[in-house]
């Protein structure tokens, strides 16, 4: 389990051993990853974080030319392994969640620990720095590779 | 209306009963729910569903088939399960004071017809 962001190691992981999930990531809306837990390479990783941003998007845009609000959760059921996708608020901006889990555990029981998962986070959250630093393009590779490193360990 | 509403207030008019609930038995997802104020319909969904789950693999286990009902007693109340078929679980969470075989009775009758 890695995380960019070390305050949301502590929830993740009992979200985690709690739901039985196999895997599980949060990322911004925009797909760049905040946490993950269970993945091995760097491109599963990334291709489920683009696509998981993705959904959420499209869901969202479905829901507003419905004139619905925007869905919180999509979840797909799978024969071995399903999975739960959801946005949620968290002290950093809308964030969103992506789990897969098999059949030890089941969608009612991913739900309920996640929405224990954004009630710790919201806990854990310290205090955003005040100064925010402008982020240039130069400073872009730099600091891609440093999440790739703090997720992978590498 | 759901048609289990009238299934559901039945039950909750027994005395004591502090809510009763149509779950989902593969998703553990509430179907219909009429619950006191207090009780949290969606987590009491996901767990009893899982229960039933487990309920079904150790009698399996134990070669003695499926299991018909499951009752929780714990030091406040009790929490009773009726697998009704295989795609529904019917919950109930009584309180301490309760004529649990009359409740028994009544759940096994309805878990039969919505099965």
């Amino acid at each position: 389990m890695r995380a960019i962001e070390p305050w949301v190691l502590g929830p993740l992981r009992s979200f985690v051993s709690e739901s039985s999930a196999r895997l599980a990531l949060l990322m911004t809306t925009s797909g760049q990853v905040v946490a993950q837990h269970g993945f091995t390479g760097a491109l599963d990783l990334m291709s489920a974080a683009a696509l998981g941003a993705g959904i959420i998007a499209s869901s969202s845009e479905l829901a507003m030319q419905m004139d619905w609000p925007p869905f919180r959760i999509v979840a797909h059921q799978g024969e071995q392994f399903s999975h739960f996708l959801a946005w949620f608020e968290s002290p950093r901006g809308r964030w969103v969640g992506l789990v897969v889990f098999g059949s030890e555990t089941k969608l009612g029981v991913v739900q309920v620990y996640f929405d224990q998962l954004v009630e710790e986070l919201v806990a854990a959250a310290p205090p955003e720095p005040v100064q925010k630093k402008e982020v240039l393009a130069a400073d872009f590779e730099r600091e891609l590779n440093a999440s790739l490193r703090a997720l992978f360990g590498r | 209306m759901s048609k289990y509403a009238p299934l559901l207030e039945a039950l909750t008019r027994l005395r004591g009963i502090r809510g009763a609930m149509v779950v989902e038995a593969a998703d553990g997802l509430v179907v219909a729910e009429s619950l006191m104020g207090g009780l949290k319909g969606t987590a009491l969904a996901a767990m009893a569903a899982n229960i039933a789950t487990r309920a079904t693999d150790l009698a399996g286990g134990a070669a003695v088939g499926a299991p018909r009902f499951v009752h929780l007693q714990a030091t406040e109340g009790a929490l009773l399960v009726a697998p009704a078929g295989s795609n529904l679980v019917l919950v109930a969470v009584a309180s301490r004071d309760v004529p649990l075989g009359l409740l028994r009775l009544e759940m096994l009758r309805m878990a039969e017809r919505l099965s």
